[in-house]
């Protein structure tokens, strides 16, 4: 397997608060790589410096061989890699259908919007058949911003994927939403996976990350703390601590 | 087919048209000037603040540019007074979109309230200019030509020029919003860093629509500097001029193509008519606070999305009605 998406040692503080402290990740091309840990261990950093939105201070991110440590958002998903955030984010005041037109260009000069039209036969196929997808393709011609959470949590998935990247970060696709569609979203990420997309998730539902999963990443305090397969993760003693709150070694050492 | 809708395009159009000629007052056709140069001028305004949201409030720095332009141009090329004026006015609009360059890589680079607070400071700052430097004339402002055209038949070719740039900003801001770049505009004015992170170019879609909205924008003061023959610059760098394109539009519906072409044909016909009918140049604010009281408190979105809701309320209505008979029968 080779690597697809790739962050060397990045750093990034905001202030006094070392938010990512030389943390290291590889995504192998054709994975769906896992990305736990505590609250404010620096996952959604992580990403928003994989994506553009915040410049590193050190370190890399190297995407299929080119580096895109300090490529602005709109480069970085042209280049093909697409997301989708924690709270999610739609354009609610325009349709379902229109959303997607947002997205099915990613890499189109700024020139050619203004003399062509919002939407080409071929682009509003490729618009209906990942609403469909999803399962929301009925919805098309509603305001996004009469959508309920979990439809919105659809729709910014499949906007993502009408531009078809080649590697898709989800943050918490999980997160607050029913048993039913939770396994939905799985079920989605799987066969999309067979279809050979990639996948870096932040999640912390931690059923869906070890079932879904190839290899998951530990975060701890803004570093890479431990990474390996899911039940090697499971069985490591270092990642509960972690999560519980847990202590320095010595504390351990006194305990026992 | 011919829809209902364009009926009602085609039916204002010829309104509008053939007012001058059953209309032959100058006082009216005069207000009917003011109230195109707004139209087009708010059109074109909302064509980029409506679609992106970022409210300009320093729209006046488009319009005196014209203005200036023209004025200075015809001095220097010695443009006599007839109506080779008229040519001069997309030269307006075109220095108008000059302008807007820097002053669109200055301002847009900050959001929501701090751009518009941006665009005003810069809009003082073309003020100031005007009023201080030599070359503007000063307080004391500039001169154009005089056309000597017969007061019957003066105020037509203004009117029709006023129409024109009404009817341009009207098609343009149309085509721009069914065009890619439109849709861009609207996913910058719900989330723009989400259009970023689907690959909307935001800072060049954002400047290209700051920079085209200025031109009908500078068309109309440039047309504004031939009507009255002389500008000054308290009245082409005007902060009132800043807001009422903005209310205006806001009055009819933001972001709505409609909208701004009605909502400057209500107020500013109706500010002139004001003035003229009870000589006094105050009392339309005291109307025009009420109108928005009225327009905030209970139709938000402005008078064109809330005739449309009601619409499509009336007709579900219809629907439901008719299927409640319909199961009656059964």
């Amino acid at each position: 397997m080779t690597t697809l998406l790739s962050v060397d040692r990045i750093s990034k503080a905001f202030g006094g608060l070392q938010a990512l402290n030389e943390c290291s990740l590889s995504v192998e091309k054709g994975s769906i790589t896992g990305l736990i840990g505590p609250n404010g261990s620096g996952k959604t950093t992580l990403f928003n410096v994989i994506t553009g939105y915040e410049k590193p201070d050190s370190g890399s991110v190297t995407f299929e061989e080119a580096d895109i440590t300090r490529v602005g958002p709109s480069r970085v998903f042209a280049l093909g890699v697409g997301r989708t955030f924690q709270i999610t984010r739609i354009f609610s005041r325009i349709t379902v259908l229109e959303n997607m037109l947002v997205a099915t260009q990613r890499d189109e000069g700024w020139l050619r919007g203004l003399t062509r039209s919002k939407s080409s036969k071929s682009e509003l196929a490729a618009a209906m058949e990942w609403l469909d997808f999803v399962g929301i393709d009925r919805l098309a011609s509603q305001p996004a911003g009469s959508l309920s959470f979990g439809q919105r949590k659809l729709l910014e998935l499949a906007y993502v994927l009408v531009a078809d990247p080649d590697v898709i970060l989800l943050d918490e696709p999980a997160g607050g939403v029913n048993l039913t569609l939770i396994n939905e979203i799985a079920d989605k990420i799987q066969s999309l996976n067979k279809g050979g997309k990639t996948f870096l998730i932040v999640e912390h539902n931690m059923e869906f990350v070890m079932n879904l999963c190839d290899r998951v990443t530990v975060m701890h305090q803004g570093t890479d703390l431990v990474s390996g397969t899911p039940s090697e993760i499971r069985n490591d003693p270092r990642v509960l601590d972690a999560y519980l709150g847990g202590s320095d070694d010595d504390d351990v050492e006194e305990a026992s | 087919m011919l829809r209902v809708r364009n009926v009602w395009w085609i039916g204002a159009l010829a309104a509008l048209v053939l007012f001058p000629l059953i209309e032959t007052n100058p006082t009216y056709t005069s207000i009917g000037i003011f109230t195109l140069i707004f139209m087009g001028c708010a059109t074109s305004w909302n064509m980029f603040s409506g679609y992106s949201g970022y409210i300009n409030l320093g729209s006046a720095v488009s319009y005196g540019v014209g203005a200036y332009t023209l004025t200075l141009l015809a001095d220097h090329l010695h443009v006599p007074g007839n109506g080779d004026l008229f040519w001069l006015i997309p030269v307006g609009g075109f220095a108008a979109m000059i302008v807007a360059v820097p002053v669109g890589l200055v301002a847009l680079r900050v959001r929501r309230h701090t751009f518009v607070v941006i665009t005003i400071a810069i809009f003082f700052v073309f003020q100031l200019s005007a009023t201080n430097f030599s070359f503007t004339g000063g307080t004391s402002g500039l001169q154009l030509p005089l056309i000597p055209w017969l007061e019957t038949n003066y105020n037509k070719p203004f009117y029709y020029a006023a129409l024109a740039i009404t009817v341009f900003a009207a098609l343009l801001s149309f085509a721009v919003r069914r065009s890619r770049f439109g849709l861009q505009l609207l996913a910058i004015r719900d989330d723009e860093d989400r259009a970023a992170g689907l690959g909307v170019k935001v800072f060049a879609v954002k400047l290209t629509g700051f920079t085209m909205s200025a031109f009908a924008v500078g068309m109309g003061g440039a047309l504004y500097a031939v009507f009255l023959g002389q500008i000054y610059p308290q009245f082409v760098f005007d902060p009132i001029f800043d807001i009422s394109i903005a209310l205006m539009s806001i009055f009819g519906g933001l972001g709505t193509l409609t909208g701004p072409l009605l909502g400057a044909l209500v107020l500013e016909s109706m500010q002139q008519y004001l003035t003229i009918r009870f000589s006094n140049g105050s009392l339309y604010l005291i109307i025009f606070g009420a109108l928005f009281l009225i327009v905030v408190l209970f139709m938000p979105q402005g008078i064109v999305v809330y005739l449309s809701d009601w619409r499509s309320r009336r007709s579900a209505r219809r629907a439901e009605g008719a299927r409640v008979v319909v199961g009656e029968a059964s």
